[in-house]
């Protein structure tokens, strides 16, 4: 690992910041559900944080619009940067950002959204983009979709209009080749990124976890979507560690393991020296220790009283 | 020509003109809606001649455009969804409780919803089992969103403006049979011979008598297209059976206004459901139990529905007629509930 006393190129310390702190909040939310201190459901992006930082990198959050899924937790912290909103929602405080009623996938703040059934959200975004483009132009709306998604027609519906109808809509697929326990060779027929092609969308597909290569073909994306006001669909394969949810992981060992060897925040964090990752870590300590303990004395949300 | 003068179907396509005419934000989306065919049903007609950058004619894509519908609301357009047939609506369910159902109370009341969905239902036009339905009670069980279904005698016009400039959801339920029908609001307080008051409100109900409120022995709630059918009954008991009804109709069935029906229930002492709906889980089932809730006590019979069969709804006339219900189907409850032995 390298030891030079140079400076780093700013955005790599802070592209490696945010994934570090994604990857140690939710590290931290599985252990509050081990400790018995949370209830209910999450779903982590625990080894796909580079897509998060690396597409919403590119964002403008006073205009541009985030939709997200189930697996949302990378992409609020990346749009909005409040861990405290997240954590005590999914806590199920009163302080949480949607005062507890939302929890782990139904958030909004701002310009982000998200929702719990996966191409759901497809059209929605498609909505928002088509009142963009009248009240915001420029500004561009991107869903978060997951190849799990890929398996409701609703997807393919959104995309024909988004297409039709030239709205900047940035389809954003994160391929981490399971839906739940079930193998995509189990659940798709054909090519991804030929999804985007047969709708006449203009694509792009990447295999690999380095923060800057995403950031890059996103920022080619977002820039093309800004200027043409037509729709992209941007396919990136990915991996997540941890189980779908909590405990639902019946992969092989062997493959989690092989593909920790590219792990996004290494990948990143080789680049950094070590006294820039110990700073960045202990910092992200500091505030995770800090937002989690006002977290926990915030109140519980409760019925308003009648 | 006056308001009593104009088919249904006008009245709504004149209040569709008269919202693009006031509100910039209003868009309509739907199949088959551009001129000149102007929409299955003709309700859309001209709009996209006068607007064409704010009538989008759309594939046959329910579930987007309900969903594409709701990503414009959510950013403060006001969009209206015509489906052609509201037996298609069951394509875009899932953006509808889902969606449409949650955002505003799951993001903690930060954002509105402020769109219509515009659907025909109903029967007896002979279009067969997916396209004849009356499918809103699948609505009613839809929390956080607003269902209005006018009858021919309420001011559609009104109705329609309301429910545009509503920030809830609105579904706006459009009997096939009544776009072709005369409107007829009451005049002078009447709707023919009977009386007929409303009872205020963004989304009045009616109240139709043919007496003296205090003779009226039983209540019927009914709403939508089943309204004149109704009417024909209530005219028959009358004049056959000296037999006098009041009769409720709601404007907007979600939320309810359950106190106009309780009212006349404790004058009545009974009830009747009219829907055109299937039976089960339906409109009447979900009136009954709250009237009793409410006024057990002046009930002096179980309450009554008349709707449509548990099943298809055949497409030969005969067949057709048969499953669902009719005014003579009214007043055989109506007369069973009284005791009058035919």
């Amino acid at each position: 690992m390298s030891t030079t006393t140079e400076r780093t190129d700013p955005s790599l310390l802070e592209a490696y910041t945010q994934m570090y702190f994604i990857r140690r909040f939710e590290e931290t939310l599985l252990d509050l559900f081990s400790e018995g201190k949370l209830t209910g459901t999450t779903h982590t992006c625990i080894g796909q944080e580079a897509n998060a930082v690396g597409v919403i990198w590119n964002l403008d959050p006073a205009h541009d619009v985030v939709f997200s899924n189930h697996r949302c937790h990378g992409h609020y912290l990346a749009f909005t940067d409040d861990d405290f909103g997240l954590l005590s929602e999914v806590m199920g405080k009163v302080t949480g950002v949607c005062g507890g009623k939302g929890g782990s996938q139904h958030l909004h703040s701002g310009n982000f959204y998200s929702n719990g059934v996966l191409g759901s959200i497809a059209p929605v975004a498609t909505g928002v983009a088509l009142a963009q483009k009248e009240h915001d132009a420029g500004a561009v709306s991107v869903v978060f979709l997951g190849d799990g998604a890929l398996g409701e027609g609703v997807v393919y519906e959104s995309l024909n209009v988004a297409s039709l109808w030239k709205l900047p809509v940035l389809f954003v697929v994160e391929n981490n080749f399971y839906a739940q326990t079930t193998p995509i060779e189990l659940a798709l027929a054909g090519s991804i990124r030929d999804r985007g092609a047969a709708f006449g969308v203009e694509s792009a597909e990447l295999d690999t976890t380095d923060v800057f290569e995403i950031q890059q073909a996103a920022n080619d994306a977002v820039a093309r979507v800004r200027e043409t006001q037509e729709p992209f669909f941007l396919v990136l394969h990915t991996y997540r560690f941890s189980p779908h949810s909590k405990g639902d992981d019946h992969r092989d060992p062997a493959e989690i393991a092989d593909r920790r060897l590219r792990d996004p925040i290494v990948v990143a964090g080789t680049r950094l020296s070590d006294d820039e990752r110990r700073s960045v870590e202990e910092a992200t300590e500091r505030r995770l220790a800090m937002t989690l303990e006002a977290a926990e004395q915030a109140p519980a949300a409760a019925p308003e009283a009648a | 020509m006056s308001a009593q003068e104009r088919r249904c179907v006008q009245v709504l396509n004149d209040a569709l003109h008269e919202a693009f005419e006031r509100h910039e934000d209003v868009y309509m989306l739907g199949e088959d809606i551009l001129d000149p065919y102007g929409g299955a049903f003709k309700v859309s007609n001209g709009l996209s001649s006068r607007w064409p950058d704010r009538v989008l004619t759309t594939p046959v894509s329910e579930a987007a455009l309900v969903g594409v519908a709701t990503g414009m609301a959510l950013r403060g357009l006001r969009p209206i969804v015509e489906v052609m047939f509201g037996d298609f609506l069951t394509l875009g369910f899932d953006q509808i409780v889902n969606g449409i159902s949650k955002f505003r109370e799951m993001y903690d009341d930060r954002v509105r919803l402020p769109l219509v969905v515009r659907t025909p239902m109903g029967g007896r036009r002979g279009y067969g089992p997916t396209h004849s339905q009356s499918l809103e009670k699948l609505l009613l069980a839809v929390p956080n969103i607003h269902v209005v279904a006018p009858s021919e005698c309420h001011d559609l016009r009104t109705l329609l403006h309301r429910s545009i400039e509503d920030d809830e959801p609105v579904f706006f339920i459009e009997n096939k049979v009544m776009y072709g029908r005369w409107a007829r609001p009451p005049v002078g307080g009447r709707v023919g011979e009977l009386a007929c008051t409303d009872t205020g409100g963004d989304y009045p109900a009616l109240l139709l008598s043919g007496s003296d409120l205090e003779d009226a022995s039983v209540t019927i709630v009914t709403y939508g297209g089943m309204l004149p059918l109704v009417l024909d009954a209530v005219t028959e008991l009358i004049l056959e059976h000296e037999i006098f009804c009041e009769v409720v109709v709601p404007s907007r069935l979600l939320p309810l206004d359950l106190e106009p029906i309780v009212e006349s229930v404790m004058r009545t002492g009974a009830l009747v459901t009219v829907e055109e709906g299937t039976l089960t889980a339906g409109f009447g089932a979900e009136i009954a139990a709250r009237v009793q809730e409410a006024a057990w006590h002046e009930l002096r019979n179980a309450v009554k529905r008349v709707a449509a069969d548990d099943g298809i709804i055949p497409a030969a006339r005969g067949l057709e007629h048969a499953a669902l219900p009719g005014a003579v189907d009214v007043m055989d409850a109506i007369l069973a509930l009284e005791g009058v032995r035919q």
